[in-house]
């Protein structure tokens, strides 16, 4: 098929930027949305243009490194669906795509299409991990059973692959489903119950450091995370954050 | 180094107690020197990222680097279905000996016994250590933890999460970065990449980098640099790699001085998603778990497969009788669950004599509809439905099935547009792991002093073909177990040297020869893609360097590797700057790398004259087609020395001794 590429183009992060045109041919259905974008990159550097600069990794749906609005979508038309794993017979011949950077103040752009995510790092760097040594001088791994229920639910929790979908899906630019899906991993395990409070307060205040939106209840960010992480994240956030203000002291 | 002697430094004393006489025995550092002494840690994957956090947390400085925007992000979260770990919590009969015993005899006994028994020591740790880090690894009913099967082994050993294990493990390692960079102990360089080692009197004593977003050439001292940057497989264009993953940090320590081992040792996995495509960017790998519950078949009718090919006829309309299940039919004490190598060479030689079911005829059929009936059944007898329809068992198997394998069955759904529940998924072999890498001692030290290499980046513990669920044990194990012990034996030596500086000869140099290239590349305004000579070198790996080798397509492969290299220096385009973010320049950066490298790879698969796992030569087969090794000349790890042109490498040998293990022919029968 042959598409109109309307792609975000933005030398740097100082830069203005603004959509320029592009055209691709003979593109097949089979491609990934990704392949695609690899072809109009070879051409441009066959015309001695830059290419297109996004980013991506793994390929497989699991790094989280992609991204990309994709006609006003993270990662585009498809739900549960990463970038690299969109496929272009989800499109039509003809078809006018536009294709912008991931939108957040807390997401500056650094170069056309890929933006500055490590606000996510430094959120965990405030307490996404469990304070024990890595000594391997721990107790046997059988000596705490946790029930399956919860420890499919932390696992449920754990799969956010940190890609920015919900911020760049939530009209407040909030980061509370990847905020809530790490405390909750955490928080339903018996490991990680010593440090819960702690735990949430600080990684929520880094949260609003970083200049993230609060959540307003609207749910876009559960409906375009490909992983299908779940709001319920954000009702056990709000409520360990909410036990932490009222027990432990300042 | 004419007359270097390769010394393996393997302690002495019975096997078993190797590890721990040898822990008992090293010199250690102070609390408070520890202080004042720097590493660097390059690549922040299982092997990087617990070395990183493990360093910090006994209180080393730590410099961790990183090509991705976040550790997280590193290819070993794309690992799917397991970790090993002799804990014999099944009561199945596995021990530490076993789990030793299964990965020589898996690598084709051409791995290090002394390593291979310290992985299968320390592994029971690494489930200790994940679990109360939090990673949340599948459990049964009771609330324990649970286990599967993975190829080559007979006994249920491999810990898993869900088809996610990598990713969780490696969150598990990241989340311990993370209380190490937020204490100030790691200092962590993301979008980073290592263009060149500083050796100072003789020493590795820093790194040049490169800032990928400002293009900021950067010096780094420490008194130690670990590589931890994983594997080399994209030098075959597709692979199940991550995109970015490159040989930069390993081929740059070894022209200057590391010996590469075994670098034709590549595994090639039996469970991808077939390619369909010349635009196709790289291959997606179905987990090999799913061989626990997969049956593995082509029709056993010429007639069958074309009606297939030409889309007359489904799989699934094949009649019991007329399927070829060639793994049971040829190993029937492992059945699909051989390890990797046969699988692959088995699906190959099907598809080599015309019975490949997809249009380009490289596909083989992976069928769950036995297992959806059996657990179906299983599922109905404990629901108390005693005349359960079929349709409910079907029902009732497909969701068991799907919450162990869900994410890839949608994985599969998703690329290839068909559902694996109700029809059988289509797979062909892809290069997956690579098994060479730069040559370690016992103490994962390189031919250079205080330069490292763990994780997939060394040659180690993985013979020449690597069981499944075997990486992430070895990555975590040298990450979190191994290397700082023997890191600290080394570095007791350092704690008067102070900070290293940055502005002596040797990193001006460096430097100047980094940026000599970096400047080369973006002024040579040729006529080709940095992806069009990647393609080219990848073609040719894959058809005479790829699951099958002989003689007469390596001499014509090293030939070609040399053109194209020649080619690509002269006439390789890279638009814009290199004080700007730019991914074609990077690419540049690491292709060259592959293009020499991919010549040594080839070299090294010349030089071996026998079969062996990952390297299978065609001149060198039993008469029904199975690997024929020869442990009288090539019982050895092939350790190769830059010289220049990769032709022009000069091959030591490390001897392999085997004085726990008998040397078997490894059947599978």
């Amino acid at each position: 098929m042959d598409l109109t590429l309307k792609i975000w183009r933005q030398k740097n992060a100082e830069d203005k930027g603004g959509i320029v045109d592009y055209k691709v041919t003979e593109i097949s259905d089979h491609m990934s949305f990704l392949e695609m974008m690899d072809v109009l990159n070879e051409q441009l550097i066959n015309t001695g243009e830059e290419p297109v600069a996004f980013d991506h990794d793994c390929r497989e749906g699991i790094c989280g490194s992609c991204s990309l609005h994709i006609n006003g979508e993270p990662h585009g038309p498809d739900s549960g669906t990463t970038t690299c794993q969109l496929h272009m017979r989800r499109f039509n011949d003809g078809d006018e795509i536009y294709i912008e950077p991931f939108r957040a103040k807390a997401f500056p752009v650094i170069k056309d299409l890929i933006v500055d995510r490590t606000s996510f790092d430094r959120i965990q760097h405030a307490g996404a991990y469990i304070s024990v040594n890595t000594s391997g001088n721990t107790q046997d791994a059988n000596s705490i059973p946790i029930p399956k229920a919860d420890a499919d639910m932390a696992f449920d929790a754990a799969t956010c692959i940190g890609c920015g979908a919900c911020v760049a899906s939530c009209k407040n630019a909030s980061a509370m489903l990847f905020v809530s899906a790490k405390i909750s991993q955490f928080a339903l395990l018996p490991q990680g119950k010593v440090e819960a409070a702690e735990r949430a307060k600080n990684m929520v205040t880094q949260m609003d450091l970083e200049g993230f939106g609060n959540c307003t209840n609207t749910g876009a960010c559960e409906v375009e995370c490909p992983k299908g992480i779940s709001l319920e994240n954000i009702a056990r956030m709000n409520r360990e954050y909410l036990s932490a203000s009222l027990t432990t002291a300042e | 180094m004419a007359n270097f002697k390769l010394d393996a430094k393997v302690p002495e004393g019975p096997l078993a107690d190797k590890w721990t006489s040898y822990k008992d025995k090293i010199n250690l550092v102070n609390p408070a020197n520890k202080r004042s002494i720097d590493v660097i840690v390059v690549g922040t994957g299982l092997a990087g990222g617990s070395a990183a956090a493990t360093l910090a947390e006994l209180g080393y400085n730590v410099k961790a680097f990183c090509y991705q925007d976040s550790p997280r992000r590193a290819h070993s979260i794309a690992a799917q279905g397991g970790i090993n770990a002799a804990k014999n919590y099944q009561g199945d009969g596995d021990s530490n000996y076993r789990l030793f015993y299964d990965t020589v005899k898996g690598g084709d006994y051409r791995s290090r016994e002394a390593n291979v028994h310290r992985l299968a020591e320390v592994s029971g740790n690494i489930i200790d250590q994940c679990v109360a880090q939090g990673v949340p690894f599948a459990r049964d009913y009771g609330g324990l933890l649970d286990n599967r099967s993975f190829g080559g082994v007979l006994v249920s050993r491999t810990f898993y999460a869900k088809g996610q294990t990598g990713q969780q493990l490696l969150l598990g390692a990241y989340s311990a970065m993370n209380r190490q960079i937020a204490r100030g102990k790691i200092q962590m360089y993301n979008r980073h990449e290592m263009l060149d080692l500083v050796i100072v009197g003789g020493k590795a004593r820093g790194i040049i980098a490169r800032n990928l977003i400002t293009g900021e050439i950067e010096r780094h001292s420490a008194h130690a640099v670990v590589i931890a940057s994983g594997g080399y497989g994209n030098v075959y264009f597709l692979s199940t790699n991550a995109m970015g993953s490159n040989v930069t940090a390993g081929w740059k320590i070894h022209k200057k001085g590391a010996f590469f081992a075994n670098p034709c040792y590549t595994q090639i996995h039996p469970t991808c998603i077939p390619r369909s495509g010349d635009y196709q960017s790289k291959l997606t790998l179905m987990s090999e778990s799913l061989r626990n519950d997969g049956r593995i078949w082509v029709p056993k009718n010429m007639d069958d497969v074309m009606a297939i090919r030409e889309g007359r006829l489904k799989p699934t309309e094949i009649a019991e009788e007329n399927r070829d299940y060639y793994l049971e039919r040829r190993y029937p004490a492992f059945g699909n669950l051989v390890p990797r190598d046969v699988a692959s060479r088995a699906a190959k030689e099907r598809c080599d004599a015309g019975y490949g079911v997809n249009k380009t005829g490289e596909a083989v059929y992976l069928d769950f509809k036995a297992a959806i009936e059996r657990y179906g059944k299983e599922q109905a007898m404990i629901h108390g439905l005693k005349d359960a329809s079929l349709e409910k068992i079907i029902d009732l198997g497909t969701e068991v099935i799907r919450s162990k394998y869900g994410n890839l069955f949608q994985m599969y759904e998703k690329i290839v547009d068909e559902d694996p529940y109700t029809t059988p998924m289509m797979i062909y072999p892809a290069t997956h792991y690579t098994m060479g890498g730069i040559w370690v001692d016992y103490n994962l030290m390189t031919t250079i002093p205080g330069c490292y290499a763990i994780g997939e980046a060394n040659f180690s513990d993985h013979g020449a073909n690597r069981l499944g669920a075997s990486a992430l044990m070895q990555g975590l194990a040298d990450g979190y177990f191994v290397l700082p012990y023997t890191i600290g034996h080394y570095l007791s030596d350092d704690i008067r040297t102070g900070p290293i500086p940055t502005d002596s000869p040797e990193f001006e140099a460096a430097e100047n020869s980094v940026k000599e290239k970096l400047d080369f590349f973006v002024n040579n305004k040729g006529t080709h893609s940095v992806d069009y000579y990647h393609k080219k070198l990848g073609k040719i790996m894959w058809d005479k360097v790829g699951m099958a080798r002989s003689k007469e397509g390596l001499t014509e492969a090293i030939a070609e590797i040399k053109a194209i290299r020649k080619d690509f220096w002269k006439n390789v385009s890279v638009p814009g700057d290199s004080n700007d973010l730019n991914p074609e320049l990077e690419k540049a950066t690491r292709v060259a790398d592959f293009l020499e490298l991919g010549e040594l790879f080839a070299k090294d698969a010349l030089e071996r004259n026998e079969s062996c796992g990952g390297h299978f030569r065609e001149d060198y087969q039993t008469e029904d087609g199975e690997a024929l090794r020869d442990d009288v000349n090539y019982a050895y790890v092939a350790a190769w020395e830059y010289k220049g042109e990769p032709s022009d490498a000069v091959l030591h040998k490390e001897e392999l001794e085997f004085k726990d293990i008998e040397l078997k022919t490894r059947s599978y029968k």
